[in-house]
């Protein structure tokens, strides 16, 4: 039995492993909402502790100045047409039936206040041109939507006009985040990388603990000194993975170490940031780039020549915007940013693994691919991870077609979701994953994304679904002959 | 002067100052939004991928977006099939009228003559679709709201008072050309004398005063979608990001 209301969820089955459209419920995950955020948390990242008292006329002077600097934002304002393309494409609306889930309600959740401040329709008759006050009414529907969105731009890609409604969500959050208005799992996130380095509040000794109980544990496995440096200066690559491979998904670990030490480079993690995942992304801009900041002093600190994001989805986001964010990377070599999987892609092409890769050791598996959200409509990466399952693995299988590469499904817990108290809208967003799945009958599910390892293993026991959730690197050092 | 030509010569005047005054709205206010557009700085890297990896490629994708909706075919076949005929009409219109705004009247205009035939029916019953899907289908019931079928309906009218002044209730064209082109040489002529024709004209003129504040502004905005115009350049042209967008934000 689950441990939570399990009414926003929509049960029916899906056809092929596809769902179609449920019926509008409305008001159906209206209740689920995020812990508020704690004091402690918003004074550490330089937010309102709480709620402003004058937080209708900040919020509407943010979205002012969001308008005047964010032309993604400014132009998404005005172009929707309300055609209904993207409104049964959102893995939330497909999982809870709620209409202010559906790609363009939400937006409009924004626009509205938009028209009604900054349009002449809006502000001379509102009633008539689709506008509305930011009251105490709206400010709960932003706070419970806009925390149901997990910016991961599945709408995006069937608009006609490329409307992506994760840029919407960001300025709606960045606007309530000058209202003082923010929940606790994402300000906690950011607040204990500023304080231990990493999303999970792993400190350094303990990180440094870990890496030790792993090479033992390696060594008394295969017979090899398999090495995890951590802080060694003048190594030439610096990883950024997602602090959750050190702790939870440790086969994901030991797959970059088993790499790196295959190809013998000389590699290292960073005490002082040890997470590439950028929780800032879902909050506000200051903390995006503050928490992007670290991860270039870092190896900056420690003289690496390059830097390589780790499996982790919106890491890699935070990764592509580096440069725009914290200035010029030329002392690093190129190409950067660089993805451990697109690393791997160039290794496999320059014959580094030719004869090496023992593609039986993972006939145990049926393979199947989940595109994080990131990765694959933000990242370019959708030839990389498969290239290398294929070149690991005998029995591999792709979901169906509008379920996977542009079109691939959340998980269900990104952008800032992954939190216990939204577990019921968490299960309705992983459902058309689970189902497509369920289609292939895969009893492996590799991906390159630290939050969708977290949710994808809850969303399968959830649906009922029996297959494991890995690392794309995982199967591949499985197949690797050291 | 009798009274009726008082008045006549009165609203003669008031179409051709009204006529003025859309298309400068039009304009000028196009023009607005659209360089604010232009204006606003994109801060960060937002193609929504795979995306094309140059300017060029940047360009022929946002060309396809314009010309074929191939993010449509892929959400909603119906949609797609109602949207593109809709607007391919509408492009065959705009086309054909230019015979009554040009002299010498231009090849294209003149090459349309066999599907302009058909076009205005077709834009009609398009529009009519589209109004009947917002009405049909749930979820875009729930979407949309008065603008949504304002405009349709804006649409709707001038298609038939068109329809009507073409096929049935012919208006004298020359006398329509000789209005236009008055206008366009800024020496006003008075407007010829078919209340059907009035109607649609007056219709045409409203939806000018429309189009920039609205969101039929679509038509401008999708050429300045960063999730389409952008090339994903980050990992070639890393230095060219460093130096124009850092410190934009």
């Amino acid at each position: 039995m689950a441990k939570f209301d399990e009414t926003p969820i929509i049960k029916d089955p899906a056809r092929d492993g596809i769902l179609a459209p449920p019926s509008i419920r409305e008001g159906a995950a209206a209740g689920v909402n995020c812990y508020p955020s704690k004091p402690k948390d918003t004074r550490a990242i330089d937010l309102p502790t709480e709620r402003v008292p004058d937080w209708q006329a900040r919020g509407i002077q943010r979205l002012g100045e969001l308008l005047e600097r964010n032309k993604s934002l400014r132009v998404f304002m005005d172009i929707c047409v309300r055609c209904g393309a993207c409104a049964d494409k959102c893995q939330f609306y497909l999982g809870t039936g709620d209409p202010n889930n559906m790609p363009v309600a939400r937006a409009e959740l924004l626009r509205a206040v938009y028209r009604r401040y900054f349009t002449l329709g809006g502000r001379v008759c509102p009633g008539a041109s689709n506008a509305a006050d930011l009251d105490e009414a709206m400010l709960q529907k932003w706070y419970t939507y806009f925390y149901q969105c997990s910016e991961c731009r599945r709408c995006s890609v069937f608009c006609p006009y490329g409307i992506d409604t994760a840029e919407i969500t960001m300025a709606a959050r960045e606007v309530m985040c000058a209202m003082g208005v923010t929940t606790k799992y994402v300000t906690e996130v950011v607040a204990k990388v500023y304080e231990q380095g990493n999303n999970l509040g792993i400190p350094p000794p303990a990180w440094i603990d870990n890496c030790q109980f792993l090479e033992e544990d390696i060594q008394e496995i295969t017979g090899i000194p398999i090495k995890f440096p951590v802080d060694d200066e003048g190594a030439d690559v610096l990883l950024v993975p997602p602090s959750a491979d050190n702790f939870a998904n440790t086969d994901t670990m030991i797959g970059y170490a088993k790499l790196f030490h295959f190809l013998g480079v000389r590699w290292t993690t960073s005490t002082y940031c040890n997470e590439g995942g950028n929780f800032g992304l879902f909050l506000n801009y200051a903390n995006m780039r503050k928490v992007n900041k670290r991860i270039v002093d870092a190896a900056r600190m420690l003289g690496v020549k390059t830097i390589i994001w780790g499996e982790c989805g919106h890491a890699w986001r935070g990764g592509i915007f580096t440069p725009a964010l914290n200035g010029p990377m030329d002392e690093f070599d190129p190409p950067y940013p660089y993805h451990i999987s697109q690393y791997m892609a160039d290794m496999l092409h320059r014959g580094a693994f030719n004869g090496k890769l023992d593609k039986s050791a993972n006939d145990q598996y049926l393979v199947t691919y989940h595109d994080p959200c990131n990765p694959a409509r933000a990242g370019q990466l959708l030839e990389e991870p498969r290239e290398l399952l294929r070149a690991s693995c005998n029995r591999f299988q792709e979901m169906p077609d509008d379920t996977i590469r542009e079109k691939t499904f959340c998980c269900g817990a990104g952008g800032g979701l992954l939190t216990d108290e939204i577990m019921a809208v968490r299960m309705a967003g992983g459902k058309p994953r689970a189902m497509a799945v369920k289609h292939v009958g895969a009893n492996f599910v590799a991906t390159p994304c630290a939050i969708c390892k977290a949710q994808l293993p809850e969303v399968m026991k959830y649906w009922d679904v029996p297959a494991e959730v890995g690392g794309v690197i995982q199967l591949f050092c499985n197949a690797l002959k050291m | 002067m009798s009274t009726s030509t008082a008045l006549w010569t009165l609203f003669a005047t008031f179409v051709a100052g009204l006529s003025y005054f859309a298309a400068i709205t039009f304009v000028l206010g196009l023009l607005w939004r659209l360089v604010g557009y232009l204006r606003t700085p994109a801060p960060l890297p937002a193609a929504v991928t795979p995306a094309p990896e140059t300017d060029g490629g940047a360009a022929v994708r946002v060309a396809g977006d314009v010309l074929l909706f191939p993010a449509l075919f892929k959400a909603d076949k119906a949609l797609w099939a109602g949207a593109w005929v809709f607007h391919i009409a509408l492009w065959v219109i705009l086309l054909r009228h230019l015979r009554y705004f040009t002299y010498p009247v231009p090849g294209l205009s003149l090459l349309m003559s066999p599907v302009a035939l058909w076009a205005g029916y077709v834009f009609g019953l398009a529009a009519l679709y589209l109004f009947w899907r917002r009405l049909a289908l749930p979820r875009t019931l729930y979407l949309s709201g008065l603008p949504d079928y304002l405009a349709l309906i804006l649409m709707g009218l001038i298609a038939v008072t068109g329809i009507l002044v073409k096929y049935w209730l012919h208006v004298n064209l020359v006398d329509v050309k000789a209005f236009i082109l008055g206008l366009m040489t800024l020496r006003p002529v008075a407007p010829p004398q078919h209340p059907l024709f009035l109607v649609h004209f007056l219709l045409v003129a409203l939806l000018m005063l429309y189009f920039p504040f609205s969101k039929l502004l679509h038509a401008g905005g999708i050429f300045f979608s960063p999730t389409r115009n952008q090339p994903y350049e980050i990992q070639k042209r890393g230095k060219r990001w460093d130096r124009e967008l850092r410190t934009r934000y």
